[in-house]
């Protein structure tokens, strides 16, 4: 079970607040990623969750039992750090071990554990290894490890890709996707980078300057963003948002339209403009338009074939059904 | 052209530093020497170098007027029990300070070195009158504590550097994993912090070893440590140097063997862990 709840959650540091009271639910089995830009009170919010920080105010139930004021060990959840946090002076077997001795687990029951944990991250011939003599990627599971011989209610996981070199980084991505579907275990990941929360997470949760922006599924963030931030914010190119007469045109203040959800054409189109930047990544393009007009260029998705240059003249199409319309409060107007 | 003049320049840093490190060392050679010359060529003029007619006897006499043994034994007592003490105070006490710091940690760091600050003579009357009042004047277990608390300022700001390049999150990790506080320091912390904790250990035992303003001032006879038994040799009767120096070449032998076996460490101490 990992079923967890905020109710008014905040959290002050002196008299600055980090987190504004905040109410968040939290399914069994769902791998719910915070994201956020840095200083967003994502971590912090984690830390609330962990332990490691006493809520300033709220209560945190965690599968029915108020746990804001246990310690960490009592949560039953188990925590991946950015830099693993692995114990240097043990090796890798004795720093998987090393809960199940704090537990004090027979040690027939905690080596079946290890074995087991070592065989489902390929840790296997490394047991006997120190820390130092490992790679990025294998730290990084020998932390996973550490976690899951607990069997925990929950895994937090804060920011554990970030030391990864790009490669390494999507391998291990999928790596956790996969351990989660096979755990069926509730996992919080906190994350800066909206591409790890799109691809992983069964919920999102937004968050800036410690206020839940939005909440959703990865697709409605996408389709359907509640405002200006969260528009930016998901989506890779960025969304390109226009104020000023295109948008009094759709009565808005703010309109904004995906990269991939405008046309691009040398004949004719809404938007005449000049192709500046392009950005060839083989299967995609992405053009950046300067359009008459517009503070900003137009980015722009085209296929990874299409012949166009710097200079070239083109018309730009946006697709008026997937058009984001937003108030002058920058909220979406349905 | 560049080559030959950095040669030079190396060379004659070398020398330099060979010519100062002799002359830091002299003392103790010359300490040696005399402990092992007659009291009429010790304190021959012109000096006699290495010309003289070596003799044990110096060290027969200090032997038989004075129990070197006791001696001995209370330094080692004195040196090791105030360092083990202090070690014991001082690990929670840096802990607290590297790893839950306040907004006052650095203020009573400075305000602990600062005690350093005071001449320790400022302080004799006082402690003098307490020790008679309690009655452990010339007591050994008074001198642990004593010198104790004279060098737990400096134990705590090396264990304190020590710790504050041990990652937080290490430790944050071991409380997710149900480590009490005990287990944190007792499995994660210590053995992560053994390198520092052990030069700390050294410095203190040789601080404890030299010190010699308390040592003497408050002790007579039972609680004597090896200060006493060299300074009873510069005494009232006249100067004998060979026999004070061989005298001082007994008290400093066994700190400068232990000395010379842990450099490694000592130079890490002393670098108040600048040095990885």
């Amino acid at each position: 079970m990992g079923q967890i709840t905020l109710k008014q959650v905040s959290k002050y540091f002196g008299d600055v607040q980090v987190i504004p009271p905040l109410d968040l639910e939290i399914n069994d089995g769902e791998f719910v990623v915070f994201v956020g830009p840095s200083g967003c009170g994502k971590s912090t919010l984690l830390r609330l969750i962990a332990g490691l920080e006493d809520v300033s105010g709220g209560e945190i139930h965690i599968d029915g039992v108020e746990a804001s004021t246990l310690p960490p060990a009592k949560r039953g959840l188990a925590m991946v750090f950015q830099s693993y946090a692995l114990y240097p002076h043990m090796s890798v077997r004795k720093n998987i071990a090393f809960p199940l001795r704090m537990a004090g687990m027979d040690k027939a029951e905690q080596d079946r554990r290890i074995e087991n944990a070592a065989s489902v991250l390929n840790l296997t011939d490394y047991l006997d290894r120190r820390p130092g003599q490992l790679s990025g990627g294998q730290r990084q599971r020998v932390a996973i490890g550490r976690a899951i011989v607990r069997e925990p209610a929950a895994f937090l996981f804060d920011e554990p890709l970030s030391n990864l070199d790009a490669a390494l980084r999507h391998g291990m991505r999928l790596e956790i996707s996969e351990l989660h579907k096979r755990l069926a275990t509730t996992m919080i990941y906190v994350t800066h980078d909206q591409v790890e929360a799109m691809t992983m997470a069964d919920k999102i949760v937004v968050l800036r300057a410690g206020y839940i922006e939005q909440v959703g599924s990865a697709l409605e963030l996408y389709r359907a963003p509640r405002n200006l931030f969260v528009a930016g914010f998901i989506g890779s190119p960025k969304m390109n948002l226009f104020a000023g007469a295109e948008a009094a045109k759709q009565n808005a203040t703010t309109i904004g339209v995906r990269p991939e959800h405008i046309g691009i054409s040398t004949e004719s189109g809404t938007w005449a403009g000049t192709v500046g930047v392009s950005e060839h990544l083989g299967s995609d393009t992405f053009f950046h338009v300067t359009v008459e007009g517009f503070a900003e260029p137009v980015t722009v998705r085209a296929g990874g074939e299409v012949d166009l240059h710097y200079g070239d003249k083109v018309y730009l199409t946006p697709e008026l059904a997937q058009l984001h319309r937003f108030d002058e409060q920058g909220l979406r107007i349905a | 052209m560049a080559r030959s003049v950095s040669t030079q320049r190396k060379a004659l840093n070398t020398a330099l530093a060979w010519g100062i490190g002799f002359m830091i060392f002299f003392p103790i050679l010359w300490t040696v020497l005399t402990s092992f010359k007659t009291e009429a060529q010790a304190i021959a003029n012109p000096p006699i170098f290495i010309n003289f007619d070596w003799t044990l006897e110096n060290y027969g006499i200090v032997m038989e007027r004075s129990n070197y043994g006791r001696f001995l034994t209370n330094s080692v007592i004195i040196a090791a029990g105030s360092t083990i003490l202090g070690i014991l105070i001082a690990v929670p006490a840096a802990w607290s300070m590297a790893f839950v710091p306040s907004r006052r940690t650095k203020d009573i760091l400075l305000w602990m070195l600062s005690t350093k600050m005071l001449p320790a003579v400022g302080v004799l009357y006082p402690i003098y009158l307490l020790c008679i009042q309690l009655g452990v004047l010339d007591n050994r277990f008074a001198l642990v504590v004593i010198l104790m608390l004279i060098n737990l300022p400096i134990i705590v700001w090396m264990l304190y550097t020590y710790f504050r390049e041990i990652p937080g999150e290490i430790l944050e990790a071991a409380r997710m994993d149900g480590a009490s506080l005990k287990a944190e320091i007792l499995y994660v912390l210590t053995p992560m912090a053994i390198p520092g904790i052990a030069s700390t250990l050294l410095l203190n035992f040789i601080l404890a070893w030299n010190e010699a303003f308390w040592t003497l001032n408050l002790t007579s006879v039972d609680a004597a440590p090896l200060t006493a038994f060299i300074a009873s040799y510069s005494s009232p009767e006249g100067l004998f140097f060979a026999k004070l120096s061989a005298a001082s070449t007994m008290a400093i032998a066994p700190i400068l063997i232990l000395g010379w076996f842990s450099q490694k460490q000592l130079v890490r101490g002393l670098t108040f862990g600048a040095v990885k």
